[in-house]
């Protein structure tokens, strides 16, 4: 059992909270669970083709999972995983 | 018997090391600026203000127990005093044994010798009797100092809009003494801006933000020189705006401005210090052009219009702009002065609702498709514009 943060644009995606609990052994795993259980997340982090939108960052543990391995680096119990999509706002 | 004044200095001459001008003209050129060689004027700010040996460090005698050790933190490495001719020098030398440097010379002569020589001198630049009040408790920080205060007032900053964070940043950044503040901004002053764009008041509204920017910035510190640019950043102006500024703070509302700065920013070699908002929460890196990653080795792609609200749809904490704002001036200051660790190759997330901050790892992406490659490669039509950038302007209406 990981923790996902959730970044502010997709929480209306997952009720609101700020950090969800999700199953996996890898990243992949941990996000597709997210997934599974809110689906509107879906499309808002994997491409038609199954890998991370290029505007979605995911960081184990601060380190981000693409100088990892990617969605099959391991995650073990405890870890955190961040979602970070960009963010523009400026408020002008 | 108690010797005389003058007594007392000729045994301490004798007794400390003492090196001749020419000796030291020779380190100086051999040293190549590695910083082995420390040298120490400890005359009065008076004196020096009429010239000093170039990289001469400034520790009048008087403050030489409590400012030596953040002059030259090292006891091991070598240094050379110097003051008018010789005599200050020399107990302050003996000084210098009695708190265990091992290896500190007196400059015979002293800068009079120096100067008569023909060896190089500079004239520095001095603050005025005003300034040094100012910025009292600047100078009182060994990480600044006369030395970084004059770099403050020395640097150019720019700034794109007197917005949510530019206004603090601004505010801040001239109470600091950054000497030159651009301040990029289309717009005019709304009541809705008063919530958070603290540079503004109620009676500017209408007002072109830029003017009303440098209204505040003037009151608060007349050493700042604005230049107002009352545009819209675009891929027309962006190179002659920002080429020659120092740093730029960027608090874009908009992601294709962000990626336009960011690969003007990189081919001009520019850092940027950037940051963005959201409701309750704030993200802030600095992207230093070649020394760290861009802001394409981090969002390689803008997100789709869904996943980009803005604060004008979505609104934010007036509070919000203010905390990240000043960070930005924060990460300014300490580039400009070179003190500290810059965030470069970290993002900073705050949590306002949480009060949580963290920081993840950014790294420079091989693959970047601006700073993998060298500067005067990038073209001008390539920049801010992606293979579907038409789509994704479309789709973000």
């Amino acid at each position: 059992m990981a923790t996902v943060r959730i970044p502010p644009v997709l929480r209306p995606s997952v009720g609101g909270v700020k950090e969800v609990d999700a199953d996996g052994d890898s990243v992949g795993d941990v996000l597709r669970s997210l997934a599974d259980q809110h689906p509107a997340t879906q499309s808002q982090m994997f491409a038609d083709g199954g890998e991370l939108n290029r505007y979605v960052n995911v960081y184990l543990n601060d380190e981000d999972v693409r100088v990892l391995d990617g969605l099959d680096t391991p995650v073990g119990a405890g870890d955190v995983l961040v979602i970070l999509p960009a963010m523009a706002g400026g408020c002008a | 018997m108690t010797p005389s004044g003058a007594e007392l200095i000729r045994q301490i001459k004798s007794q400390v090391a003492q090196v001749d001008p020419g000796d030291v003209n020779e380190l100086l050129h051999n040293d190549g600026g590695n910083g082995e060689l420390a040298i120490v004027d400890v005359r009065e700010s008076e004196e020096v203000a009429r010239g000093l040996i170039p990289g001469a460090k400034h520790v009048p005698r008087g403050h030489l127990e409590s400012r030596i050790e953040g002059a030259v933190p090292d006891r091991s490495q070598h240094v050379v005093l110097y003051c008018a001719s010789g005599n200050r020098s020399a107990l302050a030398a003996r000084t210098l044994e009695e708190l265990g440097y091992e290896n500190v010379e007196s400059m015979t002569g002293g800068y009079t010798l120096w100067k008569d020589r023909g060896y190089k001198v500079e004239v520095p630049k001095v603050l005025s009797a005003e300034q040094r009040e100012r910025y009292s408790r600047h100078m009182l920080v060994p990480e600044i100092g006369a030395e970084g205060q004059q770099k403050l007032l020395d640097a150019k900053v720019l700034l794109l809009g007197a917005g949510g964070l530019g206004s603090p940043a601004a505010l801040y950044l001239a109470a600091a003494g950054v000497g030159t503040l651009g301040i990029v901004d289309d717009d005019v002053v709304d009541l809705s801006n008063l919530q958070r764009q603290v540079i503004h008041t109620t009676d500017r509204i209408g007002v072109p933000k830029v003017d009303s920017a440098e209204q505040t910035i003037s009151a608060l510190n007349p050493d700042v020189d604005v230049v107002k640019y009352e545009t819209r950043l675009d891929a027309s102006n962006i190179m002659e705006i920002i080429e020659g500024y120092d740093v730029i703070v960027d608090g874009v509302d908009n992601f294709p401005t962000r990626y336009l700065l960011n690969d003007a920013s990189v081919r001009l070699q520019i850092p940027v210090v950037s940051a963005a908002i959201l409701g309750f929460e704030g993200q802030l890196s600095v992207f230093s052009p070649y020394q760290g990653p861009c802001y394409r080795c981090l969002f390689r792609q803008p997100p789709p219009a869904e996943l980009a609200p803005s604060c004008g749809a979505n609104g934010v904490l007036g509070v919000l702009p203010g905390t990240m704002g000043l960070l930005q001036a924060t990460e300014v200051v300490k580039l400009i002065i070179g003190a500290g660790e810059p965030l470069i190759g970290r993002l900073l997330l705050y949590d306002a609702l949480g009060a949580e901050v963290n920081t993840v790892n950014v790294r420079r992406d091989p693959e970047c498709p601006i700073c993998s490659r060298p500067p005067e490669e990038i073209a001008e039509d390539e920049m801010g514009a992606f293979p579907d950038y038409e789509a994704f302007c479309a789709a973000a209406g």
